[in-house]
């Protein structure tokens, strides 16, 4: 155990890797993991992070991507492909639709009608990250019952291109096969090598990525939640003045719990 | 221009594949034979194309996604108590163990730790959920195989410990009960002794399976030596739950996880696999499964705590800014929830992991080289519910 430590310390100096945080409690057996991953991809791990008793998490290289999952299967007897997907690390430009943002944004953002998202905003969380745009997966052990969550960073395949791919994992794990498909059509990732890279959710033709930010959702945009503007008068109360007090009462009905 | 016949017959394909609609068509290579989208062995709308030479098919593919809701992007635009609403329609038969990930995964977040009463009582439901759950697979799986007796028997005590969820939660199907910090109400008066009179019942209830079903020749012909799954490919394919203890994988989220929200260590129970790996066994797992989860209830019952049920909580909640991940044993297999909070009212991002999606990736590998009849037990036998496919 202490050897362990000794090297994740030893790899943890030498590192550009964020260290995890100090202060919580220590996690020697994830610490010992993220040393297997320094160890072998040295400085191609860009980024880690341990939530002490439950998580680590390696930011990895998009080139060394599938070595690092097959790393982890091979070193860490992470066996189980448990999911793949990616997070789009971009403020929505909708805003979170709790006002009726339809009325002023599409009209103040220029011709397209899409408010423009600001890249400069982009905040990402744990191990850090450079693009708006991370896929990750989990894999675990199911004898030893510990997993880790791989990330990686997807640039633009050029500059500008607004296009992104990265290798796929169903080489190493068959079960990516779905999660892959599905993180395809819903952010717009191809995966390089992928055997059959069909739409999994979606009707053949639908255009765009829903679960890309700047996707509107359209139900939301069609009737603003929730319940600010939709406060119907009751049928029994048909004049507008009683209507109108009804609306005015302090206990917001909405589930925001209302400010205090 | 005329077409060939074999042109017509591609582009009839086609176009139907397209339109999704029901086609049988004879070609040259074979036939290829349409189930679904509606169709009583996908327990919903699940499309399984399967090319067939003779009996036995040659290729298989899955359709899903005629359910598909977009929880995951309509999670990003709700606060965190309004995302237990959405969650409860995952898996509709357990409802109740779908909300417990997700809030636990918030309580990591935000540091709170639900009071003991709580966290038992959240278990019973939990366990609840699932012996609701799995009482309608055993009922349903007798009328897929051809025995409908098991049906009328499942729904009838099904409604029993619906009634129990029900008398707490007020929802027969969907709760909605589970709150960040704890539970939204206490135990009504009485329930404790009615809910041990309800287990008693299932175990009748499985006991009257296992000699109709279990004990019957037709039954053990049918799914003894069908669909079997290896148990690295089980892992390769992320199969959870029964399906993955059904091939030897001795691994139980209850057991095994890390969940600090419930009480499985409290009390006495065991985990059962099946080394066979084939239908037979998934189904033998599940019904051991519903014994113990009675205990479980049992148990709990006799050693709940008193005390709050919630802890202090702020009125609104914000979750600070992080990722968790956090995983259950649900009905149907490990599900969990990666939330990504920036210390909003709402989750920034939830990747949804449900069970049945990954338990039926594995068939376009398994249905290569069975035979029609016996799509349908493994169908049945993999046990998914749609909406935790098509989340």
């Amino acid at each position: 155990m202490s050897d362990a430590t000794d090297a994740a310390e030893a790899t943890g100096a030498n590192e550009a890797a964020e260290a995890p945080a100090e202060e919580g409690p220590r996690d020697e057996l994830r610490e010992a993991h993220l040393a297997v991953f320094t160890g072998a991809l040295g400085d191609k791990v860009l980024g880690s992070h341990i939530i002490p008793g439950s998580e680590l998490i390696v930011r990895v290289d998009r080139a060394n991507w599938v070595e690092a999952a097959e790393l982890a299967k091979a070193k860490l007897g992470c066996t189980f492909f448990d999911f793949l997907s990616a997070i789009d690390w971009m403020p929505s430009p909708w805003g979170r639709y709790e006002d009726a943002i339809l009325d002023d944004a599409p009209s103040a953002n220029g011709s397209s009608g899409i408010p423009k998202p600001d890249p400069a905003t982009i905040e990402v969380g744990y191990a850090g990250g450079e693009t708006r745009f991370q896929v990750f997966c989990r894999l675990a052990n199911v004898r030893q019952h510990h997993s880790v969550v791989l990330k990686t960073d997807v640039p633009d395949v050029a500059v500008g291109t607004n296009e992104f791919s990265i290798p796929t994992l169903t080489k190493t794990f068959a079960g990516a096969n779905w999660h892959e498909r599905e993180c395809w059509e819903m952010f717009g990732i191809t995966f390089d090598g992928h055997p059959g890279l069909r739409h999994l959710y979606l009707p053949g033709g639908f255009e765009g990525h829903p679960l890309r930010k700047d996707f509107p959702l359209v139900a939301r945009m069609v009737k603003p939640w929730p319940g600010i503007v939709d406060v119907e008068p009751m049928p029994e109360s048909a004049d507008p003045e009683a209507a109108e007090a009804n609306e005015e009462t302090p206990e917001s009905p909405s589930g925001q719990g209302g400010d205090e | 221009m005329t077409l060939t016949e074999r042109q017509q017959r591609a582009y009839i394909d086609s176009q139907a594949a397209d339109m999704r609609v029901n086609v049988e068509l004879e070609t040259d290579e074979g036939m290829t034979l349409n189930m679904g989208p509606q169709h009583p062995a996908t327990h919903g709308t699940l499309r399984v194309i399967a090319k067939l030479d003779g009996e036995q098919v040659v290729w298989a593919d899955i359709a899903p996604g005629y359910m598909h809701r977009g929880y995951e992007k309509l999670c990003e635009v709700r606060t965190y108590p309004q995302v237990t609403t959405l969650i409860n329609r995952i898996d509709w038969l357990g409802s109740f163990a779908n909300e417990v990930p997700f809030i636990l995964a918030a309580e990591q977040l935000m540091d709170i730790e639900a009071p003991p009463r709580a966290r038992y009582i959240r278990t019973i439901l939990f366990e609840m959920a699932r012996i609701a759950n799995i009482v309608l697979f055993l009922g349903d799986l007798g009328v897929q195989l051809g025995a409908v007796t098991p049906a009328f028997y499942a729904f009838r005590d099904r409604e029993h410990v619906l009634d129990q969820i029900e008398s707490v939660t007020g929802g027969r199907f969907h709760p909605n009960f589970d709150r960040i910090g704890g539970l939204k109400d206490d135990l009504p008066k009485g329930w404790i002794a009615d809910t041990k009179a309800v287990m008693e019942r299932m175990r009748m209830f499985c006991d009257e399976v296992e000699d109709l079903l279990f004990g019957n020749e037709i039954f053990e012909a049918r799914t003894r030596g069908v669909g079997v799954i290896p148990a690295d490919v089980a892992l390769s394919y992320g199969l959870t739950g029964a399906n993955a203890r059904a091939s030897g994988i001795d691994w139980d989220l209850r057991r095994d996880g890390r969940v600090a929200g419930l009480a499985h260590d409290d009390v006495d129970w065991r985990v059962w696999t099946h080394p066979d790996g084939d239908s037979f066994a998934r189904c033998w797992v599940r019904l051991q499964e519903t014994r113990e989860a009675t205990k479980i209830v049992d148990q709990l019952c006799d050693k709940l705590p008193g005390g709050s049920i919630m802890a202090k909580v702020p009125r609104i909640i914000k979750v600070p800014a992080g990722e968790a991940y956090v995983e259950t044993e649900n009905p149907l297999g490990a599900m969990g929830y990666y939330v990504v909070s920036k210390g909003d009212l709402g989750p920034f991002r939830v990747k949804i992991r449900s069970a049945s999606f990954s338990n039926v990736s594995v068939l376009p590998w398994l249905l290569r080289g069975v035979y029609v009849p016996d799509i349908i037990t493994i169908l049945a036998s993999l046990y998914f519910i749609l909406g935790d496919i098509d989340r």
